[in-house]
């Protein structure tokens, strides 16, 4: 009807002129009455309009609609945590202090280049994302750091956001801890006693202390908290890289002052109540390797079966994979996630060191972290003919002009050293240390000044004062606190990275030269999927290295724990939100999604009112975490024959931990 | 547009053009090394541009050229309405506001629920505090203040400049504190009176401990930035929220931070007031009195009848007035010094009319300036002695039996207690100066008055030794304080001038004398003859539009000035003057030389000065224009 309409008048106002025209040239008059212009301008009016009348309608939506919807297809909702406590009569008690971990914070930009005009204190990470989009490279470039000393390439500063606005959201919509400041917020919290500890999470974490005083910063603003809420020590909540940060915090705080804060060996217990770790990479994540080794991951990977091709190419010139390399290599803090404790923990060629075993049992080995091919994988060790790469001829990469700007340490390495990696097929987490130095010495020789991957032998031995250990669980003691408590929090049911199938890219030139084998799948029920072996854990970081040092490392007196702090291992088993309109779902068990979980923030929030451990009912175990072979049997059964450190080799260590370890009889 | 004009000046501070000289020219200041490189990289990357030209230089990049680079850490402490607040908890008519902002940014919410905004603004009538239920706090960091709206910069200007030589998080501190309520209820509100000594009562709850947060920030600053003292940087009623904490930091506690007396001499290097309101604004006792200055006052000329009607039943400026009397702070900023300082009913003090004389051309006026508020115009003009003035305090003790609530309604103003007799009578007595203002003030508003005396004093001191000064409610008060023994602190008073401010009011009483009406206006028929300085029931004087000149400047350039009995330790005071410039043409936005109560923090040469004290040079003497 209205399309109709519309023509009609103008063809009466035109019918004059076109008889005129008729008599002059009569071809095209009779193509004009049905222009296209008219309807497409009235198309174009009818979108906006439209577009109009839904934000207007938007805007006048109260608040709640969607909840109303929500609760008139599913019923009910159950209270959130915070209002069900407030009912039952809890109060803000201890001061909580947060500690987002990485990529979760935001970082701003201060000072920067000229392509980077007009951000100044606008968002590069976090946010929108816009400036990704608008100009990658200069964003690339803004986000790196100095290769040579992990700090601001010189005429960029970027800079972490303060307040509980670092993290809150990480994108707009997607909540990091939105929901738990929320919680804790309706039994009386506030800015004044809640407490973002944001820090730069690409350095190294001294290095927050060198260039920003981070340190200190969380030192005094805990002091303080204590001091204005009547003497109350604080909760301290860390998440993911969060937990290793807060670690180095607790030794870095006791510490004599040049290296340290200087506050004494009885700070931790004076002003620390709890520390909630909330899915802590304790001993490390798999992850963390490919993403190191060739900046890939089981979504990369997944994404490069799906679409051969797409990102193997110079889309757009971009390069994108040999970028992100390049930006994620300056990052020190990655390498503060690199497997720790070596194959004692982690499995040798032969073992498979400390695992659930979520997926049917097969002849694989967990401990090959690295395998080059499926078969290799899955053989017996004896079968296995390896070349030692160690000391191979690197040699030159003949394409080395072609790359253009794009650097990553592989233009350093030629045809053969390419080759005597694959040849070695296999890599545990011991030697994947040695692999890392052997592709990326620049890399690793900085994060060699400030992380350290080892088990100690005997930690009264001065070195161990050095800060590079102090992230490092099975490198310190954990401070003489007895009435503090440590909380291990994370979710479980969740297929996880553990082991990876790799195989040599096909053009090497300027790629990546090596790539995760998607083509290897197992059977069906296998834990083998597209070329990653899965265990259980929160999608990010398994059960191992979230759970086991509250379960075993620091489980009664122990050499590392000698006060004897008690430890809780609170377990979320995953489950999928039911329906969309739940979002991310309440009884998460992902590694950010459990932020939301309603079990675990009222965990939370019962402990910051005030209750202890036992109060919330001590362990509570899905995983078979406790069933787990002793650590004494894991390090027998290690049996790898290369050149491993001599500080990972197990019979050395064996009487100390059998003496030290098991005697609280646990 | 203006979004875009912004953008544009944006990019002048971004870009190191100098803006004024071709880049061929030679850079008339410090030619160092790295220049002929950076003009090799202007020359790659940018095209000439109009705004370029027609913009200045970024003071930040001139002195990077110059080689300076950050040296002290700076603290801001922004000043009444411009910090940001944001809700912690509401009633369920705000549902989903949840940490948004009710001050601040966009103001979404006013257009959207104001009924619901104005009741989560206000605060409790009787505590001066939070009603139950509620919790609003003030933005933390440096997002606080930056931009109070979009596009309308606060302290960004500043920030960014800093930004230039190296400032960054570590070292640029934003003070947060809620600008509603008192300056002592910002720390802690309730002290529980033992046997033996004052406690801090944890269990019945603290507010923010704004001032604990401060003297920590200030000492984590100095000690992480290598034991460099602290540039203070206040602004508007940022000032007295300073010399609040001047006085805290170093009381003994539970009423103060217990510093010690060295503490403020340790930290401080220097305190940059901006537009400080040392001494009150008289326009704080019109916006007590009648919730209307004169933007108010102009706006009902041009349309009268506009906030007079009910329109969309909303009472308007009965429901402002409600809200801002709950604000103890706005009693802050209430004229102080009684006649002494300031000026008295029978003849204007030499201060205010020197300054007049220069802005106003008339100098022979016969307009009274001390009468801060006067009923009719001939009232304000006429002698004394003719003056017909009741004794105010008479009226204030019969107030009590005056109660006639016959009004019935939410709004609640205090008025509606009043009877027309106690109304007419106060009209009846004409003229109030700077010391009657007070009373008629504890007439038209008791609760609020009552609320806030315990907080603040107007007065101005005969013995500061009398131990009743050690009260915190003296703390704000210059004139009745002693500056902290500190002879090395430094204190600046950096103000614009030459903007007509408001000074006094010419009052008449409200036509419609129904219910829930403000019984009084200002009369906006009295205008003054072409050389006069009334227009509009206002009378205007020399001030940077928003404070006058004897308020910013009095304190710096006599009341501190050597040692005196207000500054015992004889801290150097000096006195930095902008004047006004308005902005040459469209693209300068707010202005580059603007002597505006608020847009002096975009004032190229205050930033300069800033900067430079920042850097640890030292400044020359005193730059002033108006009447010291």
């Amino acid at each position: 009807m209205l399309r109709h309409r519309k023509p009609k008048p103008q063809l009466e106002e035109h019918d004059e002129e076109e008889k005129k025209l008729k008599s002059e040239d009569p071809a095209p008059t009779s193509k004009k009455r049905w222009s296209c212009v008219d309807s497409c301008c009235w198309f174009i009016g009818l979108i906006c309009s439209i577009w109009w009348l839904l934000l207007f309608l938007y805007n006048a939506m109260p608040a709640s609609f969607p909840q109303y919807v929500t609760e008139a297809i599913t019923g009910p909702l159950p209270d959130p945590p915070g209002v069900k406590l407030q009912k039952e009569g809890l109060k803000a008690k201890h001061p909580v202090v947060f500690v987002p971990g990485i990529v979760t914070g935001g970082l701003e930009l201060w000072e920067g280049h000229h392509c980077a005009d007009g951000l100044f204190r606008k968002r590069l990470w976090g946010g929108s994302f816009g400036e990704l989009y608008k100009r990658p490279l200069c964003w690339v470039e803004h986000m790196s750091l100095d290769n040579e000393t992990g700090l601001d390439p010189s005429g960029v500063r970027v800079r972490p956001v303060t307040g509980l606005v670092a993290a809150d959201y990480f994108a707009p919509g997607y909540f990091v801890w939105a929901v738990l400041i929320a919680n804790l917020a309706r039994i009386g919290y506030e800015e004044k006693t809640m407490y973002m500890a944001a820090y730069d999470w690409r350095i190294s974490f001294q290095n927050t202390e060198v260039r920003d005083q981070t340190l200190s910063r969380i030192k005094s603003n805990i002091e303080l908290m204590v001091a204005t809420n009547g003497g109350k020590k604080v909760v301290v909540i860390p998440h993911s890289m969060g937990v290793l940060y807060f670690l180095h915090f607790m030794k870095w705080v006791e510490s004599p002052a040049p290296m340290g804060g200087g506050g004494g060996s009885d700070w931790c217990a004076k002003h620390i109540k709890a520390v909630m770790n909330i899915g802590g990479p304790f001993l490390g994540v798999p992850k963390a390797v490919t993403g190191l080794f060739s900046a890939e991951a089981k979504d990369v990977a997944v994404a490069r079966a799906l679409a051969p091709g797409f990102l193997d190419k110079d889309f757009f010139r971009l390069q994108t994979l040999l970028h992100v390399m390049r930006m994620t290599r300056t990052w020190d803090s990655t390498m503060s996630m690199i497997p720790k404790g070596g194959d004692v923990i982690w499995g040798g060629l032969d073992c498979n060191g400390a695992n659930g075993r979520q997926c049917q049992a097969e002849n694989f080995n967990y401990g090959r972290i690295v395998s080059f091919g499926k078969d290799v994988a899955e053989a017996e060790s004896s079968k296995i003919e390896r070349t030692d790469f160690r000391g191979a001829v690197k040699g030159n990469n003949f394409a080395n002009g072609s790359c253009q700007d794009v650097w990553t340490e592989y233009q350093d390495m030629g045809i053969g050293g390419i080759k005597a990696v694959a040849d070695y097929k296999v890599y545990t987490a011991g030697s994947i240390l040695d692999l890392l130095h052997f592709i990326a010495p620049k890399m690793m020789k900085r994060g060699d000044a400030h992380f350290s991957y080892g088990i100690a032998e005997n930690l009264d031995d001065p070195e161990y004062q050095h800060y590079k250990y102090w992230s490092n669980p099975l490198e310190t003691r954990l401070p003489h606190a007895p009435e503090m408590e440590i909380y291990s929090m994370y979710g479980v049911g969740i297929p996880t990275e553990r082991a990876y199938v790799y195989k040599l890219s096909p053009t090497t030139d300027c790629n990546i030269p090596f790539q995760i084998d998607t083509s290897a799948d197992g059977d069906d029920d296998s834990c083998l999927q597209g070329g990653v072996f899965l265990v259980n854990g929160d999608e990010t970081v398994p059960v191992l290295s979230a759970g086991y040092m509250c379960a075993k490392g620091w489980r009664g007196k122990t050499r590392f724990n000698p006060s004897g702090i008690p430890t809780y291992v609170r377990e979320y088993d995953h489950a999928p939100p039911a329906t969309l309109l739940e979002g991310r779902g309440t009884q998460s068990g992902a590694h950010v999604d459990i932020m939301g979980n309603f079990a675990l923030i009222e965990d939370i929030i019962r402990v910051a009112a005030g209750a202890t451990g036992e109060d919330l009912g001590g362990d509570q175990v899905y995983s078979d975490i406790f069933k787990w072979p002793k650590w004494t049997d894991l390090a027998s059964q290690s049996d790898e024959q290369g050149h491993r450190p001599p500080i990972m080799r197990p019979e050395l260590i064996l009487a100390a931990i059998e003496d030290e370890m098991w005697q609280s009889g646990r | 547009m203006a979004s875009s004009i912004l953008r544009f000046r944006k990019l002048c501070y971004v870009e190191p053009v100098n803006c004024f000289s071709d880049p061929k020219i030679k850079d008339p200041i410090g030619p160092s090394e790295a220049l002929p490189k950076q003009r090799k990289q202007r020359k790659q990357g940018r095209e000439w541009r109009c705004w370029d030209m027609c913009l200045p230089e970024s003071p930040g990049l001139k002195l990077k050229d110059r080689g300076l680079s950050a040296l002290h850490p700076v603290v801001l402490v922004p000043g009444i309405v411009t910090g940001g607040l944001e809700l912690w908890e509401g009633r369920p008519c705000a549902e989903g506001l949840f940490r948004k902002r009710l001050w601040g940014g966009s103001f979404t919410e006013i257009f959207k629920r104001p009924l619901c905004w104005l009741e989560h603004l206000s605060l409790d009538n009787e505590t001066g505090l939070d009603p139950p239920g509620i919790r609003v706090r003030a933005v933390p960091g440096l997002v606080a203040a930056d931009y109070f709206s979009p596009g309308y910069f606060v302290w960004a200007v500043l920030i960014e400049n800093l930004a230039k030589i190296g400032y960054e998080g570590k070292n640029l501190y934003m003070t947060a504190y809620d600008w509603r309520i008192s300056f002592q209820n910002t720390e802690a509100h309730s002290l529980k009176f033992d046997s033996c000594c004052v406690k801090i009562d944890w269990a019945s709850g603290v507010r923010d401990q704004a001032l604990s947060r401060l003297k920590s920030k200030i000492e984590l600053m100095f000690v992480t930035n290598g034991y460099k003292k602290v540039v203070v940087v206040p602004h508007s009623m940022g000032s007295l929220y300073f010399l609040h904490f001047l006085k805290w930091v170093e009381a003994p506690p539970p009423m103060g931070g217990g510093g010690g007396p060295g503490w403020c001499a340790k930290h401080i290097k220097t305190i940059m007031n901006i537009g400080p309101a040392f001494l009150g604004v008289p326009r704080a006792v019109s916006n007590i009195f009648s919730a209307e200055a004169k933007d108010i006052a102009f706006a009902r000329s041009m349309a009268p009848g506009f906030l007079n009607s009910d329109m969309f039943g909303l009472q308007t400026l009965e429901r402002v007035l409600r809200v801002s009397r709950t604000w103890d702070s706005v009693i802050s900023l209430l004229p102080k010094g009684g006649e002494t300082a300031s000026s008295q009913a029978n003849h204007s003090h030499p201060i205010t009319n020197s300054s007049n004389g220069k802005l106003c051309f008339g100098v022979e006026d016969p307009i009274q300036f001390g009468r801060i508020i006067s009923f009719g115009k001939d009232s304000s003009q006429l002698p004394s002695s003719q003056l017909k003035l009741n004794d105010v305090k008479e009226l204030l003790q019969n107030r009590a039996n005056q109660k006639e609530s016959s009004c019935s309604g939410e709004v609640w103003t205090e008025y509606e207690d009043m009877s027309k007799e106690s109304i007419q009578a106060i009209a009846e007595n004409k003229a109030y100066t700077v010391k009657s203002y007070l009373d008629l003030l504890r007439f038209a508003a008791p609760g609020m008055m009552k609320r806030a005396e315990a907080h603040f004093s107007h007065g101005i001191a005969e013995n500061l030794d009398d131990p009743k000064y050690s009260h915190y409610k003296y703390w704000s008060n210059p004139l009745e304080t002693k500056l902290p023994d500190a002879p090395d602190m430094e204190i600046h008073c950096l103000y614009g001038v030459g903007i007509p401010t408001e000074r006094s009011y010419v009052y008449k009483l409200s036509t419609s004398n129904k219910c829930k009406r403000i019984p009084f206006r200002i009369d906006d028929s009295a205008n003054g003859n072409d050389g006069e300085c009334l227009k509009s029931g206002v009378y205007f004087v020399d001030g940077d539009e928003s404070v006058p000149v004897i308020s910013t400047g009095y304190m710096c350039a006599r009341g501190w000035r050597g040692k005196t009995r207000f500054n015992p330790s004889g801290s150097p005071t000096r006195i930095r003057e902008y004047r006004h410039k308005a902005p040459a043409n469209l693209f300068e936005g707010r202005g580059f030389e603007s002597g505006a109560h608020v847009d002096i923090l975009g004032n190229v040469a205050m930033i300069e000065d800033i900067m430079r004290v920042a850097a640890g040079e030292e400044l020359g003497g005193d730059r002033i224009y108006s009447i010291f």
